[in-house]
C-alpha cells in the first residue's frame, strides 16, 4: 500500500466535488421556494453537453458555461410554469424532463463526442493560494470549483441574511401565508427555480469543461442529478449541511480511486458504483435516526442526539405543492 | 377609518357564499360579525382583506370607491386581516415572521425590526420570544404575533378571524384587553366569531349573517334572544346534562407516565365508569391529548397500568383496545379522522373492507346514503370531504363510531361548530352514554363541559390537577385551574 498525500487527497474531494455540489446548492435555493426540480439527472446531462459543444464552437470557456447555465434555467423554468400556469404536477412533469433532455443530450452531442475541447485550467487565488496547506487544499482551484465554495457561503447568507431569502423560505414554507403579506408566490417560485436550475446547468458545464473534461456517451456525469436530489435532503434543505454531503460523497468517489489502486484484483466497476449504494446507506440511516424511538434511545447520550439534531431538517412545507385550479 | 361595504356579492361556482351584503365600520370601534358555520363570515372579510376577488360590489374608504385585488393592495390602504386559519411560517423564528413582508430592499433591519416587535408586545401585554421558531407558540400567542406584525405594518381597520377558537381563558382576556386599547386608539376593528358571549362582550355593534345574507345589526345593549334568532331564525334549545348513573369499572389508569405532546403526561391515576361523561379541560396540549391517545392504545405509557374494563391492557396497541369497543376520535377532522379527497362512499367502502377482494360500491353507496340520512350529513355520498362544512365533517365521523361502543374518546368533538349542531352532537353521544357507554371528551370550551360533563378533570402541564363535579365548581374557578392557578 503506498502512501497517501493528505493534501492531494483534500484538493482532490473539494475539486471532484464542485459539480455536485453545484447542483445541491441550486437545487436547495429552488425547492426553499417550494417548487421540486426532479430532472436535475437529465439536466446536467444537457447542459454538460451543451456547454461542450458551445466551448468547442466559440473557443470560449465563457460561453460554454453561459450555455450550460442556460439550459439548466429553461428546463427549471419549464418545471415550475407547467406547474403554476398549467397545474401539473411537478414530479411527473421532472421525470419526464430527465429523460428527454437526457436523450436529446446524446442525440445532439453524436457529433462533439470524443473531440478535444476547452478546459478550464487551474487559477490559484491570490495570497490565499500561497498559505500553507489551505492554499492548496481550497485556493488553488480552477474558476469553477473556486465559484462552488463561494456559493455555499453565498446561498446561505442569501437564503437567511436577506429579505429576498425570507422571503423565499415564506413562499416554500406557506404560498397563502406569504400572499397575504403581499409578496407573489407565483412570481417568487418561478424566479427562484430558474435562479436555481442556472446553477445546475453551470455543474454540467463544470462536469463537461473542468471536472470531467470532454464529452461522449456516457459522459460520466450520468446519476450526479439523483446525488444532488438525495443530497438537498441530506442537507435538511440547508446550504451548508448539503455542501457537507457533497464532500462525503467525493470523498466517497476520491477514495475508491485509492482503494482501486490498493485492490487490483477487485473489478473497477464496484468501486466507481460502490460511493452511490454507499450514500445511499447514509442518507437511510439519517432518517431512520431522527425517528422518535431512536432520539428517545438517544436521550443519554448528547453527543449523538446533538449529531442527529443537526442532521435533522424538515422539508419546506409547500414543497411541490399542487397549484389548485384558478377559481 | 370608515369602512363601507355595499352589495357585495362572492359566488363559488354555485355557491352563494354573499349574496347583496351591505356593511359599515366606523373608527375606533369594534364591530362584532356574527353567524353560525357557513353563514359567509369568512368570505366576506377576504374579499375586504382582498384575498379573493369579489364577484361585485362596491368597498368604500372614507367615501371613496377603492379598488384593490390583493391583501397587498387592501393594507396599503390599512387594511389587515388575522385569517381563521393561521397563515404564518412555524418552522421561521417569531422574528422572521413578523418581519416577512415587511421587509423589503436590501438589508433585514433585523435589530429594528427585533426592537419593534418587543416594543408593541410590551404596549399589548404580549409576552413573546423573538427567537424560537413560530410553531412553538400557542394558538393564542401566534394570533399575537399577527397582530403585532398588522399592526407594525400601518394596519388601521383589523379583522380578526374567529380569533377565541382553541385559546385559553386566559389567553383570551389578553387579546380583549389589548383589542380594546387598540381601538382607543382610533383603529377599528371588525371581530368574527360564531362565539355569541364573545362577541357580545367585546363589540359596540353587531352585525348578524345567515347564509349569506345580513339579518339584522344591533347597538349596546345587545338582547341576546334576538341576536339568537337574527342567527338560527329560530333559537335553539339548550342541553341539558342527563346526570347518568355511573356503573362498572370502564377505564383504569393506573400511575401513567407518558411523553407526548407539549408537556407529556406524568403520574395519572383516573378511574372511569360506564356510562360516565368526563370532561377534559386544560390548555391546548397539557396532556389531555396524551391522555385520550392512551386511553385509545394509539400511545403505550412509559410507567404505569391501562385498564379497559376489567382487563390489563398495559402495552397492546390500537386494535386491541378497539375490540373492546373503544372508539378515538381525534381533532384534526381532516388530518386524521377523514382522509382528503375520498368520497362519503369511499369512506364507508374503507370502513367495510374486511375479507372481500373486490370493492363492494353498490353496498358502500347504499350505507353512504343511510348514514347521511341518519346522521342528518348536508351533502351527498359523492361529496369529498373537504368540501364539507366542518358540522357536517363532524357528524360523519360520528356516522362512522362504532354502533355500541363500550368507550368513546373524542378529542374536542365540536370545535368550530355552530350552537346547533353542538347540540346534536350532544343529543347523539348522549344516546351512547345512556346506553352504558362511557365518554371521555376534551374540548376547549368550559361551558360547554359543564352543560354535559358529570366530571371534569382539569389538565396543568402534564399532570390532573382537578378533578370535580360540575355542580362543585364553576366556569371561573376551572379557568383558575387551567392556567394553573389553585
Ligand atoms: N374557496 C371556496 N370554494 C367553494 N366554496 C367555498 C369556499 N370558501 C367558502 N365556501 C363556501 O361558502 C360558504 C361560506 O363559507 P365561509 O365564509 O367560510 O363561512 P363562515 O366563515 O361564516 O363559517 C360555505 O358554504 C362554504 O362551503
Ligand atoms: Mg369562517
Amino acid at each position: 500500500m503506498q502512501g497517501v498525500d493528505i493534501t492531494i487527497l483534500l484538493a482532490g474531494i473539494v475539486a471532484g466535488a464542485a459539480p455536485i455540489l453545484l447542483a445541491t446548492l441550486g437545487e436547495t435555493i429552488t425547492e426553499k421556494a417550494g417548487i421540486i426540480n426532479l430532472s436535475l439527472d437529465g439536466t446536467i446531462i444537457l447542459s454538460a453537453m451543451a456547454a461542450f459543444a458551445a466551448a468547442v464552437t466559440t473557443g470560449s470557456l465563457l460561453a460554454g458555461f453561459a450555455a450550460g447555465a442556460a439550459v439548466g434555467a429553461s428546463i427549471a423554468a419549464a418545471v415550475a410554469l407547467f406547474s403554476l400556469r398549467l397545474g401539473l404536477s411537478q414530479v411527473a412533469v421532472g421525470f419526464v424532463l430527465t429523460l428527454m433532455t437526457k436523450d436529446l443530450a446524446y442525440f445532439l452531442g453524436t457529433s462533439y463526442a470524443r473531440m478535444e475541447g476547452p478546459l478550464a485550467g487551474p487559477m490559484p487565488v491570490p495570497v490565499l493560494s500561497k498559505i500553507p496547506f489551505l492554499g492548496p487544499v481550497l485556493f488553488s482551484h480552477s474558476l469553477p470549483v473556486t465559484f462552488s465554495m463561494v456559493m455555499i457561503l453565498a446561498s446561505w447568507w442569501y437564503l437567511y441574511r436577506t429579505p429576498s431569502g425570507l422571503k423565499i423560505r415564506c413562499v416554500g414554507e406557506n404560498p397563502d401565508g406569504a400572499y397575504a403579506r403581499g409578496i407573489d408566490p407565483d412570481r417568487v417560485q418561478l424566479f427562484y427555480a430558474v435562479a436555481g436550475g442556472l446553477l445546475v446547468g453551470v455543474a454540467g458545464a463544470a462536469f463537461s469543461l473542468c471536472v470531467k473534461p470532454g464529452w461522449g456517451q456516457p459522459q460520466g456525469c450520468e446519476g450526479s442529478g439523483w446525488i444532488a436530489l438525495a443530497l438537498v435532503i441530506f442537507g435538511g434543505w440547508h446550504p451548508v449541511k448539503a455542501a457537507v454531503g457533497a464532500y462525503l460523497f467525493s470523498f466517497l468517489q476520491v477514495m475508491s480511486i485509492y482503494l482501486q489502486a490498493w485492490w487490483p484484483d477487485v473489478p473497477a466497476q464496484v468501486f466507481q458504483v460502490a460511493p452511490f449504494p454507499l450514500m445511499i446507506f447514509i442518507l437511510v440511516l439519517i432518517s431512520v435516526a431522527q425517528r422518535e424511538t431512536v432520539m428517545r434511545a438517544a436521550r443519554n447520550h448528547p453527543a449523538l442526539r446533538a449529531i442527529i439534531q443537526t442532521l435533522s431538517g424538515k422539508a419546506p412545507a409547500a414543497l411541490g405543492r399542487q397549484k389548485k385550479g384558478t377559481g | 377609518m370608515n369602512v363601507e361595504l355595499i352589495d357585495i356579492h362572492k359566488h363559488f361556482g354555485s355557491v352563494r357564499a354573499n349574496s347583496g351584503i351591505d356593511l359599515k365600520i366606523l373608527p375606533g370601534t369594534i364591530h362584532g360579525i356574527l353567524g353560525e358555520n357557513g353563514a359567509g363570515k369568512s368570505t366576506l372579510m377576504k374579499v375586504l382583506a382582498g384575498f379573493i376577488p369579489k364577484t361585485r360590489g362596491t368597498i368604500l374608504l372614507d367615501g371613496s370607491e377603492v379598488g384593490y385585488s390583493s391583501p397587498e393592495g387592501a393594507l396599503r390602504h390599512g387594511i389587515g386581516m388575522l385569517y381563521q386559519d393561521p397563515l404564518d411560517f412555524p418552522p421561521l423564528s417569531v422574528l422572521e415572521n413578523f418581519m416577512a413582508g415587511q421587509v423589503r430592499g436590501a438589508t433585514m433591519g433585523t435589530e429594528v425590526h427585533r426592537a419593534r416587535l418587543l416594543e408593541l408586545c410590551t404596549g399589548l401585554g404580549f409576552k413573546l420570544d423573538p427567537d424560537v421558531p413560530a410553531g412553538r407558540l400557542t394558538v393564542g400567542e401566534r394570533q399575537q404575533l399577527e397582530l403585532a406584525r398588522l399592526l407594525s405594518s400601518g394596519a388601521r381597520v383589523l379583522i380578526l378571524d374567529e380569533p377565541t377558537t382553541g385559546i385559553s381563558g386566559l389567553q383570551k382576556e389578553v387579546l380583549f384587553s389589548a383589542l380594546k386599547s387598540i381601538a382607543r386608539g382610533g383603529r377599528s376593528i371588525v371581530l368574527v366569531s360564531h362565539k355569541l358571549e364573545d362577541i357580545e362582550a367585546l363589540c359596540d355593534e353587531i352585525t348578524v349573517l345567515r347564509e349569506g345574507i345580513v339579518t339584522g345589526t344591533m347597538e349596546r345593549p345587545f338582547s341576546t334572544q334576538a341576536l339568537l334568532s337574527m342567527m338560527f331564525g329560530s333559537e335553539p334549545s339548550p342541553a341539558i346534562r342527563s346526570g347518568h348513573e355511573p356503573g362498572a369499572q370502564a377505564l383504569y389508569l393506573d400511575n401513567v407516565s407518558a411523553p407526548g405532546g407539549r408537556a407529556g403526561l406524568a403520574e395519572c391515576t383516573v378511574h372511569v365508569s360506564r356510562g360516565e361523561v368526563i370532561g377534559l379541560a386544560g390548555l391546548e396540549g397539557s396532556g389531555q391529548e396524551v391522555f385520550l391517545r392512551i386511553a385509545a392504545g394509539l400511545i403505550r405509557p412509559h410507567r404505569g397500568r391501562v385498564h379497559v374494563g376489567r382487563r390489563d391492557m398495559t402495552g397492546r396497541g390500537y386494535h386491541a383496545f378497539q375490540s373492546l369497543g373503544v372508539a378515538f376520535q381525534p381533532a384534526s377532522r381532516l388530518e386524521e379522522g377523514l382522509i382528503r379527497g375520498l368520497t362519503v362512499t369511499e369512506h364507508c367502502a374503507l370502513g367495510e373492507g374486511g375479507g372481500q377482494f373486490m370493492v363492494q360500491w353498490d353496498t358502500a353507496e347504499q350505507d353512504a346514503r343511510d348514514k347521511i340520512r341518519k346522521f342528518q350529513v348536508a351533502g351527498t355520498p359523492d361529496s369529498p370531504v373537504e368540501s364539507l362544512s366542518g358540522g357536517n365533517q363532524q357528524r360523519l365521523l360520528l356516522a362512522f363510531l362504532p354502533e355500541e361502543p363500550e368507550l368513546l374518546l373524542l378529542e374536542n368533538p365540536t370545535r368550530g361548530l355552530d350552537l346547533e349542531s353542538v347540540h346534536w352532537v350532544w343529543d347523539h353521544l348522549d344516546a351512547h352514554a345512556s346506553r352504558g357507554a362511557a365518554i371521555v371528551f376534551s374540548s376547549s370550551e368550559l361551558d360547554e363541559i359543564l352543560m354535559v360533563a358529570d366530571r371534569v378533570l382539569v389538565f396543568f402541564d402534564g399532570h390532573i390537577i382537578k378533578d370535580e363535579r360540575p355542580e362543585d365548581t364553576d366556569a371561573l374557578a376551572l379557568g383558575r385551574a387551567i392556567a394553573g392557578k389553585m
